[in-house]
């Protein structure tokens, strides 16, 4: 589902942030990105996202080989692929209805059917009652929830977070992990980049390890 | 849960592939939602707005009245047109039955309508009447004014009254020739020359009204840049981001193209009574001739497809350099 073959990625700075990377995401697997900041996590997230493009390597998602995908094929590419992101990425002067509703609007779904969507969503998350809102108005474990129901309302095969819990406290966090273990359980192959090791260690699920652009060996829960 | 999450995921396979009619009615839906949101978010700044709109509506305005003006000038010379008149002054020495020869033969030609004859005697009185000389005139012994002979020609038009106007002069029989419709001429070219002017303005002012767009949409591109990111990041086209600041620039279009509406109509009717009475001393009917629906239609149109195009120039150079990083 997601692979990685021996990617480098430099940036132009000169900084190596990657190093020879190898490792495979099976399609249902739910897996966690650990290491410390710095370590690559986000750049790992981003080349699949295709923001950045690796310096050597193949990245192959859903047996796309990401190297013959231009630019032009990018938006299509991302619509297969929910994130969560650590800051939201919400829109603050939309209704928190309209916000999740984005990726339909942009894949070109019915108003009908998009009213369906985005409140099975939110209803998943347990925010149906704010559709109406304004996300200023949520607090941030709610603001999280309404970028998951984003990041989930277009039913993507593969779903990315980047730092979910970042700026939660840990009972909030680990009703994230659950809310994302539930999307697994359907089918959804999980990738969440995560420093919060007291959480995720509780977690039966593989954990890759970055350190300095390279994978550590680290035993888990591998599928 | 579970499984109604599963049935959900499986609707979901189902409907990737929606008919392209439902594809084609969401697409035009998306459309009209845009349309009518970039028009809301216009009028959420009314003043900042306002003054896009007069200094495109001001802009535009210049050239339209200029076309008016002219297309005014046109409908007054167009009258006098057919006044056209070719005054021939026979030579002193031609005798009085040449003279007769030659208006039948000036009335069989297929180019002239009529002819009329001033006989000396005739012109004599004429202007003894009045020129208020009549009594210095009496004691002259001779009559010193020639013959003349006032044409028409049969076609009104300009190089066809000329022609006939240089073979006319050209006849022996001819001393001197005088075409009524020399300054009219003159003002056919003076109007040639400003319509060169106008359009040399309007495009001058249209490439200004460009300017103002584009750098109108920029700066709103630049305020809204996270938005463009996220919608980016969830997939979203360059079309997808662009259509809301291209629906803006039309809409920027089109009210700057009534406000040049409104500008050149308040002017006609400033200029309307001044103009009637100004008419009413040279013993004329004329009104002045604002702008009728077809122009109307045109300028708004062509205001808008300005602010479109406009906005298109900016969106496409700049939305495709906002990338997520």
């Amino acid at each position: 589902m997601i692979e990685f073959k021996q990617v480098n990625k430099r940036y132009e700075s000169g900084q190596d942030a990657l190093k020879n990377l190898s490792f495979s995401i099976d399609r249902g697997e739910m897996a966690f990105l650990t290491g410390h900041s710095g370590a690559g996590k986000s750049t790992l997230l981003k080349l699949i996202m295709l923001m950045e493009r690796p310096t050597s390597g193949q990245v192959i998602i859903n047996q796309q080989d990401l190297k013959n995908c231009s630019s032009r094929k990018i938006p299509a590419l991302r619509r297969d692929i929910g994130v969560v992101f650590q800051n939201h990425q919400l829109l603050f002067d939309r209704t928190v209805f309209e916000n999740v509703a984005l990726p339909l609007v942009i894949a070109g779904y019915s108003q009908r059917d998009i009213g369906r969507r985005v409140r099975a969503a939110l209803d998943k998350v347990g925010l149906l009652h704010k559709e109406k809102q304004i996300p200023i108005a949520l607090s941030g474990g709610e603001q999280q929830r309404v970028g998951i129901a984003r990041a989930v309302v277009n039913k993507p095969t593969i779903l990315l977070a980047d730092e979910p819990t970042g700026n939660l406290d840990p009972e909030l966090s680990s009703e994230i992990m659950q809310l994302f273990e539930q999307f697994n359980q359907v089918g959804v192959t999980i990738l969440i980049a995560s420093h919060d090791l007291s959480l995720i260690a509780r977690l039966p699920h593989r954990m890759l390890t970055l350190r300095q652009g390279q994978l550590l060996n680290t035993p888990g829960a591998s599928l | 849960m579970k499984k109604s999450a599963t049935k959900t995921r499986d609707q979901g396979a189902s409907q990737q592939k929606t008919r392209s009619n439902d594809r084609f009615k969401s697409y035009l839906d998306n459309h009209k939602r845009v349309a009518r949101e970039s028009w809301l978010r216009l009028l959420r700044n009314p003043i900042s707005n306002l003054m896009t709109w007069l200094v495109i509506g001001i802009a535009l305005s210049l050239p339209g009245g200029l076309y008016i003006a002219l297309g005014n000038l046109e409908s007054i010379s167009e009258h006098w047109d057919g006044d056209a008149r070719i005054s021939l002054f026979a030579q002193q020495s031609i005798a009085e039955e040449d003279l007769r020869k030659l208006i039948k033969k000036l009335q069989l030609r297929s180019d002239v309508a009529s002819v009329s004859y001033i006989s000396p005697t005739e012109a004599l009185n004429n202007f003894q009447r009045q020129s208020g000389f009549g009594n210095v005139l009496e004691n002259l012994t001779n009559n010193p004014l020639p013959a003349v002979l006032v044409i028409s020609p049969q076609i009104q038009r300009g190089e066809a009254v000329e022609a006939l106007f240089n073979e006319l002069k050209a006849m022996p029989q001819i001393d001197q020739a005088i075409l009524d419709l020399e300054w009219v001429q003159r003002l056919h070219k003076i109007m040639k020359l400003g319509q060169r002017f106008t359009i040399t303005l309007a495009f001058l002012l249209s490439v200004g009204v460009l300017l103002v767009i584009g750098n109108t949409i920029r700066l709103a591109i630049e305020n809204r840049r996270d938005e463009i990111i996220i919608v980016k990041l969830v997939g979203g086209t360059n079309a997808f981001v662009r259509r809301p600041f291209l629906y803006t620039g039309l809409w920027y279009g089109f009210g700057g193209g009534v406000m040049a509406w409104l500008i050149i109509m308040f002017a006609l009717q400033a200029l309307s009574k001044p103009v009637a009475e100004l008419a009413g001393l040279y013993q004329s009917q004329f009104q002045l001739q604002g702008l009728g629906i077809a122009d109307s239609l045109l300028l708004w149109f062509a205001s808008s497809l300005l602010g479109l195009t406009g906005a298109w120039l900016a969106a496409s150079h700049h939305i495709a350099k906002i990338e997520p990083r």
